[in-house]
C-alpha cells in the first residue's frame, strides 16, 4: 500500500491520530475541569507557615507514601467525612515558575491518607515527635525519620520549641529543638482538613458500603463485638498517643494504665475529656488532648466500647459501664 | 501470620469469585510455567548426549561437542561413545561441563565503526544507569525493612524513590532504546545513520538530564509530586531536546532508505519518539494544570510514558531482533498493523484508570476502564505474532543465549499488560489500588517486559558490533537471577497487596496492615537483591563484550557465516 511506503504521509497520520486522541482524552477534560470548579466557600487558601510547610512536604517526597484523596468507597471513610470532590482541589495552582501544580493526590498508601490529618490528629506535639522519631510513637511505623528538621542543643533558648523525646530515641544529654522547617511542616499537616460542603449540598455517597463489615462508622470499626471491638477502635483512635500498652509516652502522653480518671467508677470525667479535650496536665508537660470524640466523629456505642476496653485492659479493673449510661452522660455533654 | 489467615478465610468466597482475581492468577501462572519449562529445557539440554541436538546444523560448536564425554548418559546400554576417545589432548579448560555451549553470534556485514562506537556508548551509559538506578531501588527496598538505615536528607525515602524510577526510565531504558534504535533504523533502511553528530548530541542531552535530575531530586528540588515527572522543566527540557534530535535523526535516515517499505520496527520506534515528545509537552505546559486538571494530565502522562514510549518502542525493537535471532521472518505483517493501530487507539485513553474512584469525572474513569479492556486486542495480536514467529523454532531456545530473554519478555508482555486490564476493573481496583500490588505490576511490566527485551536486544547486537562474545555461564546466571528475582519480588508484593486491600475493606486499623505487610516487604527485598546482583553480572558481561578478549568462536562463526 502506498500509504505505508510514504513516510511523510504515514508518520503524519500516526502523529495526528495520537494528538487528536490526546486533545480529546486529556487536554479538553483537564481544561473543562479547571474552568468548571471553584474552591468551596469557607475553604481557606494556604498561607504563611502552612504554605511553606507544603513546600517541605513536596521537597521530601512525602507523596510517595501518603495520598490526599478520600475515594467514594466505604473503605475510605476512615480518612474523611465525605468523599473528596473536584472543588477540594480547585484552589491549587501552579507552585511557581519552576514547579507544577501539586495536588498531591498520590498513588500509594503505604502510610495513612492525609486528607484530614489536621482533624484526625490535631496534636502538634505528636506530629513533632512523630517527625523526629516515628517509631517512638508508632512502633510498627516504617516512615523515615526527619532529624534534619530538628536540631540538638545542650540548652534550649527561650522561645525554642523543645520536643520531649522518650528515652531510647532521645540524644544523650541534649535537647531536641524543632527548626522552623519542622514547625512549618506541622502547620501544613494541621491545616489539612475537609471543608464542609455548603448548607444544603448533598455529599456524594460512599459506594460499596455493603462489601464488607464496614457499614456505619466514619472512624474505623472493628469486625467483632464487645471488648474486641473496643481494642480495634482503640488502635484506630487512641493508640497513636497512649500506645498499645496503655502506658503513654513519658513526658508526652499520659498513661491510661492505672489512671484514676480511666478507672473512676463514674465515667463522666473520661467521657467529658473524650468529647471536650483536656488541658489540665499541661504543667506536667503533657500537651492538650484534642476532643477526639468530636474530631473523629465517634458514635456513643463506639465510645462505649473504647472506654470499656480501657477500663478492662493492662491490669485496669473497673466495672463495665453499660451503653445506656454512656449515652445518657454523652447527651448531657454539650459538644 | 494468624491475622493474615483469618483475613483470607473471612473474605474467601467473594475474592475467588471475582473475575479480576481469577484472571490475574491465571496470568501469573503463565510466566511461572514458562520459567519452569525453560528450566527443564535447559537441564534437558545439559543432560542430553551430544549429537542429539536438533539444530545440529546450526551449531558452530561441532569441534567442541566431541570434547564432551558423558559416560553415564546411556544408562546401562552399551555406550556408543568410545571409552578411550578418538581425540586426545582435548582442551576442556575453558568449558564448564554442565553449561551447554550456546550458538555464537553470526558475524554480519561490517557495521560502520563510528556508528558501532556511538551505539556502544549508549549501551554502556545505559548499563551504568541501570546499576545506579537499581542500587537506589535496592536500598529503597531495604528501607521498608530497616527504616532507620540512615538519617540523611539526601537519602531519605521520599527523595530517593523518584531518583530510582527516573534513572531507570530516562537513563537505563531510554538510552538503551535509542542506542539500539540507531542500529535498527540504519540496518532496515540499508543506509548509514543520517547524522552521527546528532546522535552524540542526543547522548549528551539525555545523560545530562538524568545526572542533573537525580542531583536535583536528592537536593529536594522536584516538580510537585506527579510520578515520573518529578524532574523540573529545565531538566526535562534537556531530555525532550535530545529526543527531538533523535526523532529528526530517525526520520532523516528513513527518508533516505534504500528499501521501498518502511519496516514495521520503524513505525513503532518513530511513533514512540513522536509520542513521547507530545506527552512531555502536554505534561509540562502549564495551561491545563490547575486543580484536578493536573491529575487528569498526570494520569494521561504516567500511562502514556509507559505505554507509548517504552512499550511502543520495545515492540519495534522486538519486531526486528526476534525474527533476526530466530532466523525466520515475522509471522504476520497484518497482525503487526492491527496491533499498531489498536495500541494507539486504546492505550491513549486509559490513563485515568490510575484514578478510579477519585474525584475525576466518572465518565473519564469509565472510558479509561473500557480502553483497558480494549487493550486485549493489541496485546493478544502482538503476543500471538511473536509466539507464532517462535513456532517451529522453540528448540533453538536451548542453544541460544538471547532467545530466553525474548521469550520471557514476550510472556510478560502478555501477562503484565493483561494484568493491567484486570487491575482496571472497578472491583479489583477497590482492593488493589494504593497497595503494593501496583508496585509489583509496574515491575512485572517495566522489568519483565521492557528490561528483558532490552537485554535480549543488547546481547543480540553487541557481539555483532565488537566481535566478542559474553561468557555464556554469566549470561545464564544473569538470566536466571533476574527472572527468579523478579518473581520473588513481585509475587509476595501482589499477595501482600491483596491481603492489605482486603484488610482495609474489612476496617482493620491501618497500623495493623503495616505489620501484615512486613514479611512481604522482606521477600521483596530478597527478590530485589537477586535482581540487583544480576545487574552486576550483566555489567560484567557488557565489559567482556566490549573490552574482553576476542574469542576464537566468533571468528569461527564468521567463517561459517561466509560458508552458509
Amino acid at each position: 500500500m502506498k500509504f505505508y511506503r510514504n513516510h511523510r504521509l504515514f508518520f503524519s497520520a500516526v502523529a495526528s491520530l495520537f494528538i487528536f486522541l490526546t486533545v480529546v482524552i486529556a487536554i479538553i477534560p483537564a481544561l473543562h475541569n479547571q474552568l468548571s470548579y471553584a474552591p468551596l466557600p469557607g475553604s481557606e487558601p494556604l498561607a504563611g507557615d502552612a504554605l511553606k510547610g507544603k513546600a517541605i512536604f513536596v521537597a521530601n517526597g512525602c507523596v510517595a507514601c501518603h495520598t490526599q484523596q478520600v475515594r467514594n468507597i466505604a473503605m475510605d471513610r476512615t480518612w474523611g467525612n465525605r468523599p473528596s470532590i473536584a472543588a477540594d482541589y480547585a484552589g491549587i495552582r501552579r507552585t511557581d515558575i519552576w514547579r507544577n501544580t501539586a495536588t498531591l493526590m498520590g498513588t500509594e498508601r503505604t502510610g495513612p491518607d492525609l486528607t484530614s490529618i489536621g482533624s484526625r490528629q490535631p496534636s502538634d506535639v505528636w506530629h513533632l515527635l512523630h517527625l523526629y522519631a516515628p517509631r517512638s510513637v508508632v512502633p510498627a511505623s516504617i516512615m523515615p525519620a526527619y532529624p534534619w528538621l530538628f536540631e540538638e542543643k545542650s540548652q534550649a533558648a527561650p522561645g525554642d520549641t523543645v520536643v520531649n523525646v522518650p528515652p531510647p530515641f532521645a540524644p544523650a544529654d541534649r535537647q531536641v529543638v524543632a527548626r522552623p522547617e519542622a514547625l512549618q511542616l506541622v502547620a501544613y499537616l494541621l491545616s489539612l482538613k475537609q471543608t464542609p460542603l455548603p448548607d444544603g449540598t448533598a455529599s456524594p455517597d460512599f459506594l460499596y458500603a455493603g462489601t464488607a463489615g464496614n457499614e456505619t462508622a466514619p472512624a474505623a470499626t472493628g469486625t467483632g463485638t464487645g471488648i474486641a471491638d473496643g481494642a480495634t477502635l482503640y488502635a484506630a483512635n487512641c493508640q497513636a498517643c497512649h500506645q498499645a500498652n496503655g502506658e503513654g509516652l513519658k513526658g508526652a502522653f499520659p498513661p491510661l494504665k492505672g489512671s484514676p480518671i480511666v478507672t473512676d467508677d463514674d465515667p463522666s470525667r473520661i467521657l467529658t475529656i473524650i468529647m471536650k479535650g483536656y488541658t489540665s496536665r499541661e504543667k506536667e508537660g503533657y500537651p492538650a488532648m484534642p476532643p477526639i470524640g468530636v474530631t473523629n466523629k465517634l458514635t456513643p456505642s463506639q465510645i462505649h466500647s473504647i472506654i470499656n476496653h480501657e477500663r478492662k485492659s493492662w491490669g485496669n479493673q473497673a466495672r463495665e459501664v453499660p451503653l445506656e449510661e454512656v449515652t445518657k452522660i454523652l447527651a448531657g455533654i454539650a459538644p | 501470620m494468624f491475622s493474615t489467615a483469618t483475613i483470607v478465610a473471612q473474605s474467601a468466597p467473594p475474592l475467588w469469585g471475582q473475575p479480576g482475581i481469577v484472571i490475574t492468577c491465571i496470568l501469573l501462572a503463565i510466566p511461572l510455567a514458562v520459567g519452569l519449562w525453560l528450566l527443564g529445557l535447559k537441564l534437558g539440554a545439559a543432560r542430553r548426549p551430544p549429537g542429539s541436538e536438533r539444530n545440529a546444523s546450526g551449531s558452530s560448536n561441532g569441534a567442541g561437542m566431541l570434547a564432551v564425554d558423558e559416560p553415564h548418559s546411556a544408562a546401562g546400554e552399551p555406550s556408543m561413545a568410545p571409552s578411550s576417545g578418538l581425540i586426545r589432548n582435548v582442551d576442556q579448560s575453558g568449558a564448564i561441563r554442565f553449561i551447554p555451549a550456546k550458538k555464537a553470534a553470526l558475524r554480519r556485514p561490517e557495521i560502520h565503526r563510528p556508528l558501532a562506537r556511538l551505539i556502544l556508548w549508549y549501551l554502556g551509559a545505559a548499563t551504568l544507569w541501570l546499576l545506579f538506578g537499581t542500587t537506589i531501588g535496592e536500598y529503597l527496598g531495604i528501607k521498608f525493612v530497616v527504616p532507620d538505615a540512615d538519617h540523611l536528607s539526601w537519602l531519605s525515602f521520599g527523595r530517593l524513590r523518584p531518583v530510582h524510577t527516573n534513572a531507570v526510565f530516562w537513563g537505563w531504558a531510554s538510552l538503551a532504546m535509542i542506542g539500539l534504535g540507531y542500529y535498527v533504523v540504519a540496518r532496515v533502511g540499508n543506509v548509514q545513520l543520517a547524522s552521527l553528530k546528532a546522535g552524540w548530541w542526543t547522548f549528551g542531552l539525555m545523560n545530562a538530564a538524568v545526572v542533573l535530575g537525580s542531583i536535583a531530586l536528592m537536593a529536594g528540588i522536584n516538580n510537585g509530586g506527579g510520578e515520573y515527572r518529578e524532574y523540573v522543566w529545565p531538566i526535562m527540557l534537556l531530555f525532550a531536546a535530545g529526543i527531538a534530535i533523535a526523532l529528526w535523526n530517525f526520520l532523516a535516515t528513513i527518508a533516505r532508505r534504500q528499501t521501498s517499505e518502511i519496516y514495521i520496527s520503524n513505525w513503532y520506534m518513530v511513533a514512540a519518539l513522536m509520542f513521547v515528545i507530545t506527552i512531555v509537552l502536554v505534561a509540562y505546559l502549564p495551561f491545563w494544570q490547575d486543580g484536578l486538571g493536573e491529575t487528569i494530565i498526570q494520569g494521561y502522562y504516567m500511562h502514556q510514558g509507559v505505554g507509548m514510549w517504552f512499550m511502543m518502542y520495545l515492540l519495534g525493537l522486538t519486531y526486528y531482533f526476534l525474527p533476526q535471532q530466530l532466523n525466520t521472518p515475522i509471522f504476520s505483517y497484518s497482525l503487526g498493523i492491527l496491533a499498531f493501530w489498536t495500541q494507539i487507539l486504546f492505550y491513549t485513553v486509559i490513563g485515568t484508570h490510575h484514578f478510579v474512584f477519585s474525584s475525576i469525572p466518572w465518565s473519564i474513569q469509565t472510558v479509561a476502564i473500557v480502553g483497558s479492556m480494549g487493550m486485549v486486542i493489541p496485546v493478544v495480536a502482538g503476543t500471538a505474532n511473536f509466539l507464532l514467529t517462535f513456532r517451529g523454532a522453540f528448540h533453538k531456545l536451548s542453544g541460544s543465549y538471547t532467545l530466553p530473554f525474548f521469550l520471557v519478555g514476550v510472556v510478560f508482555y502478555f501477562t503484565g499488560s493483561l494484568q493491567g486490564t484486570a487491575e482496571a476493573f472497578r472491583w479489583t481496583n477497590l482492593i488493589w489500588h494504593f497497595t503494593d500490588f501496583t508496585v509489583a505490576h509496574s515491575h512485572l511490566t517495566m522489568y519483565g517486559i521492557i528490561t528483558f527485551l532490552l537485554w535480549a536486544s543488547i546481547y543480540a547486537v553487541v557481539p555483532r558490533l565488537t566481535g566478542r562474545e559474553p561468557p555464556q555461564a554469566t549470561v545464564g546466571a544473569h538470566f536466571w537471577m533476574a527472572l527468579i528475582g523478579l518473581l520473588f519480588y513481585s509475587i509476595p508484593l501482589m499477595l501482600g497487596g491483596t491481603l492489605r486491600g482486603i484488610a482495609w475493606l474489612d476496617g482493620v486499623p491501618f497500623v495493623d496492615t503495616l505489620t501484615l505487610m512486613a514479611p512481604f516487604w522482606l521477600w521483596r527485598a530478597i527478590g530485589g537483591t537477586l535482581m540487583w546482583l544480576s545487574h552486576g553480572i550483566f555489567a560484567y558481561n557488557m565489559y567482556k563484550m566490549i573490552a574482553g578478549r576476542v574469542r576464537d568462536v566468533a571468528i569461527q562463526g564468521a567463517t561459517e557465516g561466509a560458508a552458509n
